[in-house]
């Protein structure tokens, strides 16, 4: 394509510190155009940060951005959107309101006349060609409240290509699609790629990179730990740049085989799929991995057994008892805890200080005569603090001072500060970097261990494979198969999670 | 006391010195026993709206509210001979229930806090207006309740009976806020209701009982106002009232977003308002000017303190940064 001319972007040496944690340390990078460059690291490595610098939504603390020649201490979003640098978001910012055509053109809306109304019947006509150009199968015209994620992924690719854009981000483009959307859109890079358009992708799903990367950049705790070329490109090797070590390691054993039931869950439906009900127990000393799709009902069925979510029936038993669970605190009530998916939302205040987050649960605990009792918050705080190996050096600090691993461990101190007997985590370690992770990993172990049942909804592959005991896979709200630690597979999880039945081996 | 809490002290101190050295008349045992019945009145049902403001609502009827329960509240006292403790009883209970419908009406059936005290606002307005029919209500010529008025117009060493109410109530309320369950909770609601949630809290007991203790104290200011002025004028008794309830929470630090806010800091705002209330009348200002200089004030302080916390936001990343090139 003509109207892409070469790009030749660099980052130099780029750092990017927030209040209590350094995002990103000294990073470089260069991308020359229709090249796709694989952006790999956990979760918290830095991805985001950096992206972000391209994007020129925030700036970074030291280092500069070279574009074509041109040196910039930081980019303003005018400028990167002037570079060519489009993103599809992980979190799509498409408005379903409007139609296709609208959404192309947010902000840069064709205009006629001498009131400069919007042009609609132009808008509609120039996105047609950029549909075309990407193989989407919806119009103009299409609103979309009624396109798919994948659709609507596809929509957000057409906006970069109106922006006449020479490089595209994209952040963990896959995560909600199924295996037949995320071939196409592979397909869509490959002749992105031949438009001489450069690409970054950033995905957790290896195979997919080692499919469409030229080369992929590997990040670990904000540093840059190391580039692979094509032909290094294989599973194992990114892995191990990932994690900086072997993944087998991370799984630890029980001290002791499993006890006894601690939680059964007996046909528990839920409002949004009510013909889907499930069973499952879980016994006292074991990690139960819950593996599924993103929108398996993995998340809706925890916050079902622990009162936030709406249930339509079903029954809960603790230790073999009948529970009835309509709020979170009967769950509460019952040891049933929840380490909530979305930490800085449902997890913990993170205005509030660590001493107020670890005690708000049971706060009712720490009074005399109904006045609550700072000074026993702190010194229950600060047990926790020692036990989990928070760091912070005042409990009086608030939690949003904390990097992601410690906020974590705060929500945790939470439910530890008192009597659990069911923990549910859910996406435990997402936005955690690698040695937090091991702490946590290692402080689940431990709670299985005093007899606790722990279960941990995850999907992050390599978490499920190896720190469970024992994994049951989702699939539209039901339990659609169980994996005992013998046959636990990548391969075995995803059949299971796209419903496939198993063979027999 | 917070951060917040002594900078609007000194506020206070240097405006009143302003004043004071324009027109000392400003410390006279008058001025100032007159100003602290004001100080007491307005500030009981600011406290109520801090903690709805805490919460993250708001109450934009208690100006109606005052209205409607101090005409009713005379009419009972003055018109049909109802023993004032039992008036003073049925008044609080008209308060909790209005208090109740807010915060049922916010929390079971999701309206926005905005939306419903609106109504409350225009409904209270109309009633106490339809059951006067525009009259003004008012006690029997040449009668008197003399423990009533002790209590409430009552002064004692020169110090109005309103103000110590005042004080009393604030009293208890910052027990309440700053050291109870109930309050921790409050706090936590507001800021992130979510997580609130996830913790086991009752966040609509939490959000229902914020807007009945906001009624509550409204119910309690209708008396006293209904005192004070001994006559109760219901299309223009309480108008606006609200509004200065929300100025003098904000002004103490209560940020709209909810979460934050402290019960000196809403008393030291009432008492900033009515100091620049008394300015005005003091300094001569045309007293039509009244609320543009509230504005201003409000406006300037509201500003000087995001500028303060901006500054100390860049402090603590040049520290961070500070830190890390120590490594």
């Amino acid at each position: 394509m003509s109207a892409v001319h070469g790009l030749d972007l660099k980052l130099e040496n780029v750092t990017k510190v927030y209040p209590g944690v350094v995002a990103l340390n000294d990073v470089s990078l260069q991308i020359k155009a229709g090249e796709v460059v694989g952006l790999l690291g956990e979760n918290g490595a830095g991805k985001s940060t950096l992206m972000k610098i391209l994007g020129g939504l925030i700036a970074p603390t030291s280092g500069h951005i070279t574009l074509d020649g041109q040196q910039f201490d930081r980019f303003d979003v005018k400028e990167s959107q002037q570079a060519g640098i489009a993103f599809v978001h992980q979190e799509l910012n498409v408005f379903d309101n409007m139609d296709v055509a609208a959404n192309i053109f947010l902000g840069r809306e064709k205009v006629r006349g001498l009131f400069r109304l919007a042009d609609h019947k132009a808008m509609k006509e120039l996105a047609q060609p950029l549909l075309d150009r990407i193989g989407a199968r919806f119009r103009p015209d299409t609103p979309v409240s009624t396109l798919s994620l994948a659709e609507r992924q596809l929509l957000e690719i057409a906006k970069a290509l109106s922006m006449n854009a020479r490089l595209v981000i994209m952040d963990e483009p896959t995560s909600s699609l199924t295996l037949s959307e995320t071939n196409m859109l592979l397909k869509v890079i490959a002749d992105l790629k031949a438009q001489g358009i450069a690409v970054v992708y950033i995905s957790h799903r290896l195979s997919e990179v080692e499919e469409c990367a030229d080369r992929a950049v590997v990040l670990r705790d904000g540093v840059k730990v190391g580039v692979l070329e094509r032909d290094e490109l294989t599973h194992d090797a990114m892995i191990h740049m990932m994690i900086g070590r072997d993944l087998k390691a991370l799984y630890t054993p029980p001290a002791r085989p499993a006890t006894k039931p601690v939680l059964a869950v007996r046909n528990l439906s839920i409002k949004s799929k009510p013909d889907r009900p499930a069973s499952f127990e879980l016994m006292g000393g074991e990690i139960l991995g819950v593996a599924g799709l993103i929108g398996a009902g993995r998340t809706a069925l925890a916050e079902a057994i622990f009162g936030v979510g709406e249930k339509l029936d079903g029954e809960i038993l603790v230790d073999g008892v009948e529970v009835k669970v309509n709020t979170p605190a009967d769950a509460i009530a019952a040891g049933l805890y929840l380490v909530p998916e979305d930490r800085k939302r449902s997890g913990l205040i993170l205005d509030f200080p660590t001493l107020e987050n670890v005690t708000m649960a049971n706060l009712s605990a720490f009074t005399s005569r109904g006045l609550v009792s700072q000074k026993r918050q702190i010194e229950v705080a600060e047990i926790q603090r020692d036990a989990l190996a928070i760091k912070t050096r005042d409990v009086r600090r608030a939690a949003n001072e904390m990097s992601g691993g410690n906020q974590q461990k705060v929500v945790l101190a939470k439910w530890l500060s008192m009597d659990p007997k069911v923990i549910i985590f859910d996406e435990p370690t997402r936005g955690i970097d690698v040695g937090a992770k091991a702490e946590i990993y290692g402080l689940m172990r431990s709670l299985a261990d005093h007899g606790v049942g722990v279960m941990m909804i995850s999907s992050d592959m390599e978490e499920v494979i190896g720190v469970s005991d024992r994994i049951f896979v989702m699939k539209d709200g039901a339990i659609t198969g169980e994996l005992p630690r013998l046959k636990f597979s990548e391969s075995n999880v995803l059949n299971l999670a796209v419903g496939k039945i198993l063979e027999e081996a | 006391m917070q951060k917040k809490d002594i900078g609007l002290g000194i506020l206070i101190i240097v405006v009143g010195a302003i004043v004071y050295m324009r027109n000392p008349l400003f410390l006279s045992p008058i001025n100032l026993g007159n100003t602290a019945n004001l100080i007491g009145l307005f500030g009981l049902f600011a406290i109520g709206q801090g903690f709805v403001i805490m919460t993250g609502g708001i109450d934009l009827s208690v100006g109606s509210v005052i209205a409607l329960l101090g005409v009713l509240f005379v009419d009972m006292v003055g018109k049909f001979g109802v023993p004032w403790p039992i008036a003073v009883a049925i008044t609080v209970g008209l308060g909790v229930l209005i208090g109740l419908a807010h915060g049922i009406l916010i929390t079971r059936f999701k309206l926005q806090p905005f939306v419903v005290t609106l109504c409350g606002l225009l409904i209270y307005r109309g009633i106490a207006r339809g059951y006067t029919a525009e009259s003004t209500a008012g006690f029997p010529f040449g009668s008197s309740y003399p423990q009533l008025e002790w209590l409430t117009i009552g002064r004692s060493f020169g110090v109005p009976h309103s103000f110590l109410a005042m004080l009393i109530v604030a009293a208890i309320m910052w027990v309440v806020l700053h050291h109870t369950v109930f309050g921790r909770h409050l706090c936590a609601v507001g800021k992130n209701e979510e997580a609130a949630r996830f913790s086991g809290i009752n966040t609509r007991f939490v959000t229902i009982t914020a807007y009945v203790i906001c009624a509550v104290l409204a119910s309690i200011a209708a008396i006293y106002f209904a005192m004070f002025t001994k006559s109760v004028q219901p299309s223009s008794h309480g108008n606006f009232y609200e509004l200065y309830a929300i100025a003098a929470a904000v002004l103490g630090g209560c940020s709209l977003r909810g979460g934050e806010g402290s019960v000196i800091g809403i008393v030291l705002g009432a008492v900033l308002l009515q100091e620049l209330q008394n300015l005005v009348n003091l300094l001569g200002i045309p007293s039509s000017l009244n609320f543009a200089v509230m504005g201003t004030v409000i406006l300037l302080g509201v500003l000087a303190d995001q500028q303060f916390a901006t500054y100390r936001n860049r402090k603590n990343t040049e520290r961070a940064l500070g830190l890390l090139q120590k490594q």
